[in-house]
């Protein structure tokens, strides 16, 4: 669903120059979700920034959906952000002057979906994430897992098929953070959405199937599938 | 390496699974048998800490002894039924509102590798401190699993892993903080100001 081929990207120029990724390839399949982790500075959301097609790399390949995105025209992969790539971001960035319903319908309105239609998959997609009954609440009359749930609904609304999220979870509390990513880990396993999740947070990054260690702009590491959890229930006998 | 973190982890349990003051709590709720307890201890933390059913005799008789509970006069069977004295009860509403000790730092094994690492030439401390990363993420990633797949149905494994992944977490945080505290380097800010520290201060955390 994603890819990234040997992907560099530098800001600036002679002594200003800035290498913030470093041949950074990365595969995530459908129904996948991917962590990736590291330390401020370490290109996280450069990466994200990058795999969305709202910036574009100084070298490599970005392919979204089997289509090289280099080989699109400016147009053309803005229809693909419209129609393919959800964003969540740490602070939601709901428009404080829509309802939720209004705020999930707005990309599909803007993608050219009548109004109705919009509206209709709006609630749709607030209803699977249990929010039917907020759909007419305002971002500031919302509570702040609220408001990052309606964040999510806007970004799989349309049937849209790449998640990537920064910093997903925030400032939420753990119940919070654990229904988010409930929401998102749903998404891929039932949804076939592929997800993209970047954080610092590792309790964040243990809800992906394959975590992605950055550093200084390379990719330093990765886990491995991980192995069945049942035995970690019986390692030993408490005392 | 997955086997000697379990054997380090394990260790860690045993010193905080206080089986004897949990047993106490469960018969707080009435007479109970030992089996019975055996099961409701491991229904009650999501069956993270197992426990043998000779552990939990063993504990009895020696909560016996002790006066905090008592049995019936049945002779050693699995239907002997153990009842909590009142010197018990206070025993466990004590032992519920005592802080665990904590002030001394325990020896703790990860920290003391990086310690080492940082010494050795040749040796790249990153590396070092990306495997255990890895391997702790791992870990949780294996924890978040038995949560999501619970789905948050039973509250006593909730709890339990939420412990579990807390308690990770934390390690990975400080191998977060000791990445960029080496690459960073000694301070070399101007010395700070130094205010005479009294004497005890010294044995905070060595008891």
């Amino acid at each position: 669903m994603l890819e990234l081929q040997d992907v560099s990207k530098v800001y600036g120029e002679g002594a200003a120059e800035v290498q913030a990724l470093t041949e950074v390839s990365l595969a995530v399949n459908a129904g996948t979700m991917v962590a990736v982790m590291g330390p401020s500075g370490s290109g996280k959301s450069t990466l994200l920034t990058i795999a969305g097609s709202l910036e574009e790399p100084t070298s490599g390949e970005v392919v979204v959906d089997g289509q090289a995105l280099s080989a699109m025209s400016r147009a053309a992969r803005a229809r693909l952000r419209r129609r393919v790539i959800g964003y969540v971001f740490q602070d939601f960035n709901l428009l404080p002057g829509l309802t939720a319903a209004e705020n999930v319908a707005l990309p599909l309105e803007l993608d050219g979906t009548n109004a109705r239609k919009a509206r209709a998959a709006g609630l749709e997609a607030l209803d699977r994430l249990g929010l039917a009954e907020r759909a007419g609440q305002y971002p500031d009359q919302l509570s702040g897992g609220e408001r990052q749930r309606v964040a999510i609904a806007r970004a799989m609304v349309g049937g849209r098929r790449l998640l990537l999220a920064d910093e997903p979870s925030g400032a939420l509390d753990t119940v919070n953070r654990d229904a988010i990513m409930r929401l998102v880990h749903d998404a891929c396993k039932r949804g076939g959405m592929a997800a993209v999740v970047v954080t610092h947070d590792a309790q964040l990054a243990s809800w992906a199937d394959r975590v992605v260690f950055l550093r200084d702009g390379r990719v330093t590491d990765q886990t491995a599938p991980a192995p069945d959890p049942q035995p970690l229930l019986a390692p030993g006998q408490a005392s | 390496m997955y086997t000697q973190y379990h054997v380090e982890y394990e260790t860690w349990y045993r010193s905080l699974v206080s089986v004897r003051h949990a047993l106490l709590g469960l018969l707080s709720e009435g007479p109970k048998y030992g089996l019975q307890l055996r099961d409701e201890f491991e229904a009650s933390t999501g069956d993270v800490w197992p426990l043998n059913v000779g552990q939990v005799y063993m504990t009895l008789q020696r909560l016996e002894r002790d006066g905090l509970v008592e049995s019936d006069d049945a002779a050693d069977s699995p239907q002997k039924s153990f009842r909590i004295t009142t010197e018990g009860e206070r025993e466990l509403a004590e032992w519920l509102r005592t802080p665990p000790d904590l002030s001394a730092p325990p020896r703790d094994g990860l920290v003391i590798k990086i310690l080492v690492a940082m010494r050795l030439p040749g040796v790249d401390v990153h590396d070092v401190t990306q495997r255990h990363r890895r391997y702790l993420v791992q870990l949780m990633q294996q924890w978040t699993q038995i949560k999501e797949e619970d789905g948050g149905r039973d509250l006593g494994l909730a709890l339990a892993v939420d412990a579990e992944l807390f308690r990770l977490d934390s390690v990975i945080r400080w191998l977060d903080a000791a990445d960029a505290r080496i690459k960073r380097g000694p301070a070399q800010d101007p010395e700070p100001v130094r205010l005479p520290l009294p004497r005890r201060r010294r044995h905070i955390g060595v008891n």
